[in-house]
Parts: structure tokens; C-alpha cells; sequence
């Protein structure tokens, strides 16, 4: 497959490898996180950390938007949903997504209420166009990637005068994001476990440019690479952290520069501020509340806006006491040890978010990690 | 059975099935006898009774049954038809079996176009042929519009099996090898790009097939050597080999790089984020073979043309968690996982 198999090369990697193998010094660990769910599963997918000297740990990181929303939004959803007038249009990795009292999207579609899974905004639109007379609602959720999407699914539904077309809001923010984990006590005063540097995200990068990372590895002494998704881009990244590491340096630098500038996608950009404006806090699963990370359709655009539409409002849920996402999603834990999972939390029935998704932490530790529990190392 | 009276022709071009079809009264005969019994003619079907009587020969016989949901009803490669008659041909084929007879019951919808009908009786009236089997009973029932998605269809397979063969999924041992007859997720591919919000060209077509006379060669070949055969269907792959595992109570070793995928699956499960191993068939098979016969059956699959690309893709290890793992082409490892969730609802 040209474009993916480059990046995808044995030999190459095994190189890559044996680099970061000779830069690592012995005398100290490393420990990278990797923000985003892409990255994780190249990470598991391709069994990279079996390419990694033992001292160098991959951290998996909050970057993946249904891991990260609470279950008071999907709780919401249902309260929404549950309106015989609304259709919701939903990604399908969203349907198990845990609400509160085991509540989740599949269950309430299996009780009657009218949910599709879609495959993009054009689906939602679509709907919208068929069913003039009922409630189309989008839950839109995601990082900066799929906001300019839904940006232009509501300019769309304005010129196309879609009034049964509104937009549940659920995009969160990355540098928001990473400035929670780093201001988090744990991590700061490294009672907890440091965090040594980042891998950035590969897609948001592409449209907020590598720009917004620069005060955070400033004001925390931290290195970001941004990198690509492919197994290299991953690998490739490790090996300039390291470097950055052993050099004292806390730079953002930018592996995945075939797609990715400084600036990032000015018009994507635009469209985003024309329509959206800054929460004052939005709840994350893990995180907890998180000041200027989440985003709301602006006063102007109302009307697309499912929350004032249907007079919807926030509500708070407790997670489940014993799951350790939060810890998890801070790299203070790992999945194995927390008491709930591969136990009750497993990817069937998911309790924390880290299992909800197949980006999530535990549920790529679960499907593709669990054999590294086993000492046999691959050394052809 | 002579319908008496004037009755107004079946309109195969332009008419459609209403509730009268499944009544029981004349319309139905004439559906039956104009539709379905052209479309799978044979001397049983031709008595007109309400189940069929065949000899049977000493021995073990098989029997299966399966329903299928498929949307859409038409798909590059096949219709629901020609794949409820392959289906059920390959889950007694996977005995080890010859299949010999088929039933098929027909849940339609109110609505439902003579032609498209005619079409997928068709299909599986050819498909049955081609594969010497018969459709020697079948139901006909009609619902109300909005009460089931166009059609549906069961189909019940009966088959004999050979004496000494007892294949079952309990029976893989430690060191047995893995065995494809082919490339991995055509059928879901070409299930996919005919979904509408999903729609995209493509030039791959489902691989549904009747697999019987490729598992006879293997038999010859292999005897009971062949400890499990399964077709795998929903889950792909990764489904079939976590059951065996489970059931054999074992681990299996993949080599990725190994497992035959057409780069035009590979592309598009790349697109959507799928990975070929959970993808659906409908006319491969895995087969778990005692090592010391794996390459005599390997050669014998691919001298037959349903198994051309077949390969030897792992091995069966003794792993007490029942893991399925997998050499990635990178050279790093990783579980193969049942897949979770609903990759794609109602591929077959």
C-alpha cells in the first residue's frame, strides 16, 4: 500500500531501534506519553515496545475524545435522545461508551430511541435533509481535527436552511489538556511519575499548527514532538526525545513535518473561531474539570445549538471509585493495576473510559499488550 | 398440484409480493409454484408435499442451519440468495461432510418486487445446482411492510460424513499448523462499499463459495489429520481462531506477514480503520492440520481453484490464557483480540 507501507518498513525500524538503543544512557529512565489514541495503537498495533530499550516506558495519554467525556455528557445524550422528536447521529465507537448506572447509547437504542451511527457530518445533513420534520441532532465530539468538520456541517445547514439540524457540542482542546496533566500535584512535584516529555498529536497538529505546544514545554521544561501515526513517525519521535532529553533540551520539535507547520491550517482555523468559543470548563473523564478546554457553539449560532435548543444542562456524575482512569490517563498507573481491569472493566462491558475505545489505554493494553506480561522478546 | 380457475399471471417484470403471497390460499401456490420451484426444480420439490422424504446411507449424517440478514440484498459477488445457499453448504462442509440437501424458508416483506425475487431464487436455484446439492423444502411467509428489511432467508443443510472423520473445534493439539485457503475480508470489503453512508468503488467482490469440493481434496489429502475446519464468517479470522483456542484449550502463533490480504481489502481497511482479521468470508476456511500432513494438505488446497492463495499462517502453542498472538511484520508482537462491539451490522 503506497503512502502507509514506507512507514511501515522492518529494516528501517529495526534501525531506528538500534539508535535509540546506542543514544539511551543506562543511568536514567524515560518516560514519554504519548497524548493521542493514534499513537497508542501504533504503539500496540505494531508491538513498538518491544523495538525499546527497557528503560525507555511509553505513557498512554488522554488523546481520545470518547475516552475522555464524562459520563454526565453521554447521560445527556440519552436525556436528549429520549425526546421522541430527536434523532441523534452518533460515531459508532460512541454507542458503548459508559453513562451513569451502566446507561449507554446502545442500551437506549435497544429501548426504543432513535439513534443512528454515522460515519460523518454529510450523514447528519443527509438525515436532516430526508426527515424535515423531525429533530436531527450531531454529537459532535473530538479534538481540534473533527471541530472544523462540524464548523462546516453547520455553515451547511445555515445556507441550506436545515431548522431541524442542531449540534450536541462536545469538542475539547489538546494544549488545554496537556496543561491540566502537567499542572496536576502528582506530576509536578514528581511524587508521582514523571513525565519526561511528549509525543504531540499527529491530525490536531495539522490544523493548530505546532505553535500552541511552545508556551507548555516552556513553562514545564518538557520536550513535545509532534509525529505522524505510522509505526516510523512513532519510533522516530522516541528517538528525538531521547536526544532532546540527554541534551537538557525542552523544545517543540516537529518529526511529522511532511503534513504539519508552525502555523497549521489558517482557513480550518478561522471557520473554527468564526462559530465556536471557549467553555469556561469542560469535564473530562479522568481529569475532572478542565478550565478553557472544551468549546460551545458561539451566541450567533444558537439555534445549532442542541443545549439551548432543547434546554439541556449540565450534570455531574460521579466515575466509579475503584477505576483508575484518572491516574492512568496521567501516566501515574497502568492499566494493570487497576483492581477492575480484565475483572469487570473489560472492553465488552467497559467501565472507565480508558476501555471504551479501542485508542483507549487499557483496551489496547487489553487487546494487544497483554502478552508482554510474558518475558519472551523478540530478537530476529 | 393444478391450480383450477383463472388466476392472473405471476408479473415477474413489474408485480410485487403482498400479504396474499403468504396466506396460504392460491396465491402462494402460485408463487411457490411459479417462482420458487422454477428456480430450484427437482423431483422432490416437484411432489408438491409439505416436506420431503431421501434415503439415507449408513453412516454419520451432519445438519445445520443458519439465517441470513444481509444488507444489502445485492452485493458485487452475490445476493443474499447465492449466499444463503453457500453459507449453509460451507458450515456442513466444515464437518468434513459431502452436503447433499438444503431447506429454505423465505420471511419477505409486503412491497417486495417480483423481479428482485426472481432474481435471488435464481441465484440460489444456480449456486445449488453447481454445487450438486438440492433445495428439497422451504417456507414462504410474508409481513407487513416496515416489519422486516425486504427479505430475509433461512436455509437448514443435511450432509454425510465420511467414516473416521470427527473434526470439532476441541481438537486442535500444540504444534498443529494453521491453515488458509485464501485472501482475508473480501466479503465484508464488498459488503461495505455498497452500504449507503459508506459507499465507495471498489473492485473487490465478495468471495462467497461453495467450499465443499475444496474440503473433499483436503480430506483426500489430509484424512483425519484435519483436526478443525471452520468458515470464518463474522469476527473473521480473529473470531474463528479465539473459538478454537478457547475450545482446544491452546494459544495460537500468527506470522502477519503470512496471512494472504488483496491490497485493495488491505487499502480500505486501512480507510476505515479495520484491521482484514475481523473482516468477514464467505468462501475461505481455516483448516488446523497435524504438522506432519499440513504441507500434503497445503498442496492440495492450492491445486484447487477456491484455494489457489491458501497458506500456512502459525501455529497452535501451548498457552493456558488462550491467547492468540500474532508476529506483527514489524517484528514486534501483539494479541489477536475477538473483535468487540459491531464492526458492521448485518454482513451476512
Amino acid at each position: 500500500m503506497k503512502y502507509a507501507d514506507e512507514f511501515r518498513n522492518k529494516a528501517i525500524a529495526q534501525g531506528i531501534a538500534r539508535a535509540i538503543g546506542a543514544e539511551v544512557s543506562s543511568q536514567r529512565a524515560y518516560r514519554f506519553m504519548e497524548f493521542c489514541g493514534g499513537h497508542t495503537h501504533a504503539i500496540s498495533r505494531y508491538g513498538l515496545e518491544d523495538l525499546l530499550p527497557a528503560n525507555v516506558r511509553m505513557i498512554h495519554g488522554p488523546g481520545c475524545p470518547v475516552c475522555v467525556l464524562p459520563a454526565s455528557r453521554i447521560d445527556m445524550a440519552i436525556r436528549l435522545v429520549d425526546r421522541p422528536e430527536v434523532t441523534l447521529c452518533v460515531y459508532g465507537d460512541l454507542m458503548r461508551a459508559p453513562g451513569s448506572q451502566g446507561q449507554s447509547l446502545l442500551r437506549a437504542k435497544a429501548l426504543g430511541a432513535d439513534i443512528r451511527m454515522v460515519y460523518s457530518t454529510l450523514d447528519a445533513i443527509r438525515l436532516a435533509e430526508q426527515a424535515p420534520s423531525r429533530e436531527v441532532v450531531f454529537f459532535a465530539i473530538g479534538f481540534e481535527t473533527t471541530t472544523p468538520p462540524t464548523a462546516v456541517m453547520i455553515r451547511i445547514a445555515e445556507k441550506k436552511r436545515l431548522k431541524g439540524l442542531s449540534v450536541f457540542c462536545n469538542h475539547v482542546l489538546t494544549p488545554s489538556a496537556m496543561h491540566s496533566i502537567l499542572e496536576n500535584p502528582k506530576i509536578r512535584d514528581t511524587g508521582g511519575v514523571p513525565i519526561n516529555g511528549f509525543i504531540g498529536p499527529a491530525h490536531v497538529s495539522t490544523i493548530i499548527g505546532t505553535q500552541p505546544y511552545e508556551p507548555l514545554a516552556e513553562q514545564f521544561g518538557k520536550p513535545i514532538v509532534i509525529a505522524g501515526f505510522e509505526p516510523l513517525d512513532v519510533l522516530q519521535a522516541i528517538l528525538m526525545l531521547v536526544r532532546q532529553v540527554n541534551e537538557d533540551r525542552y523544545q517543540v520539535e516537529n518529526q511529522y513535518s511532511r503534513v504539519v507547520t508552525r502555523e497549521g491550517n489558517r482557513r480550518a482555523k478561522d471557520e473554527v473561531s468564526q462559530i465556536f468559543e471557549l467553555r469556561a470548563q469542560f469535564e473530562w473523564r479522568g481529569l475532572g474539570l478542565v478550565p478553557n478546554s472544551g468549546l460551545k457553539l458561539k451566541p450567533a449560532y444558537a439555534q445549532f445549538d442542541a443545549e439551548t435548543r432543547f434546554a439541556i444542562h449540565d450534570l455531574r456524575v460521579a466515575d466509579n471509585p475503584a477505576c483508575e482512569c484518572c491516574a492512568i490517563l496521567r501516566g501515574a498507573k497502568r492499566p494493570v493495576d487497576c483492581k477492575l481491569f480484565g475483572t469487570v472493566c473489560t472492553p465488552e462491558t467497559p467501565i472507565g473510559s480508558c476501555m471504551v475505545s479501542s485508542e483507549g489505554a487499557c483496551a489496547a493494553y487489553w487487546t494487544y499488550g497483554r502478552v508482554r506480561d510474558e518475558p519472551l522478546r523478540q530478537t530476529s | 398440484m393444478s391450480v383450477k380457475g383463472y388466476q392472473r399471471k405471476l408479473d415477474l417484470e413489474n408485480g410485487r409480493v403482498d400479504l396474499s403471497h403468504g396466506s396460504g390460499g392460491r396465491a402462494m401456490a402460485q408463487l411457490i409454484s411459479g417462482l420458487f420451484h422454477q428456480a430450484f426444480g427437482n423431483e422432490w420439490l416437484a411432489r408438491y408435499n409439505d416436506q420431503s422424504a431421501f434415503d439415507v446411507t449408513a453412516g454419520r449424517m451432519v445438519m445445520t442451519t443458519d439465517g441470513y440478514v444481509v444488507s444489502p440484498l445485492f452485493f458485487p459477488g452475490g445476493n443474499i440468495g447465492s449466499l444463503a445457499v453457500h453459507g449453509t453448504i460451507n458450515d456442513v462442509a466444515m464437518s468434513g461432510a459431502r452436503p447433499l440437501y438444503l431447506s429454505a424458508s423465505f420471511i419477505i416483506e409486503e412491497g417486495f418486487p417480483f423481479s428482485d425475487l426472481k432474481v435471488i431464487a435464481d441465484s440460489m436455484g444456480s449456486a445449488a445446482r453447481s454445487a450438486g446439492v438440492h433445495i428439497i423444502t422451504g417456507d414462504t411467509k410474508v409481513v407487513e411492510r416496515g416489519k422486516a428489511d425486504g427479505l430475509f432467508i433461512s436455509t437448514t443443510g443435511i450432509g454425510i460424513v465420511a467414516d473416521g472423520l470427527d473434526l470439532s473445534a476441541d481438537k486442535a493439539r500444540v504444534g498443529d499448523r494453521v491453515l488458509v485457503s485464501g485472501s482475508l475480508g473480501d466479503h465484508g470489503v464488498a459488503i461495505m462499499s455498497k452500504r449507503q453512508n459508506l459507499a465507495f468503488q471498489t473492485e473487490v467482490g465478495s468471495d462467497s463459495a461453495a467450499l465443499h469440493n475444496l474440503v473433499a481434496v483436503m480430506v483426500a489429502a489430509g484424512g483425519s489429520g484435519i483436526r478443525v475446519m471452520r468458515d470464518p464468517t463474522r469476527g473473521g479470522l480473529a473470531a474463528t481462531l479465539n473459538e478454537i483456542a478457547h475450545q482446544s484449550e491452546l494459544g495460537f502463533r500468527l506470522h502477519e506477514a503470512s496471512i494472504p490480504v488483496k491490497p485493495a481489502v488491505a487499502a480500505t481497511c486501512e480507510l476505515l480503520g479495520l484491521d482484514p482479521i475481523h473482516v468477514a468470508n464467505e468462501g475461505k476456511l481455516v483448516a488446523i492440520v497435524a504438522p506432519d500432513l499440513a504441507d500434503a494438505v497445503l498442496a492440495a488446497m492450492k491445486a484447487h481453484p477456491l484455494g489457489s492463495d491458501a497458506a500456512d499462517i502459525g501455529e497452535a502453542v501451548a498457552d493456558n490464557r488462550k491467547f492468540v498472538q500474532m508476529a506483527t511484520g514489524f517484528g514486534g508482537r501483539r494479541i489477536v483480540d475477538w473483535l468487540w462491539g459491531e464492526q458492521l451490522p448485518r454482513i451476512c
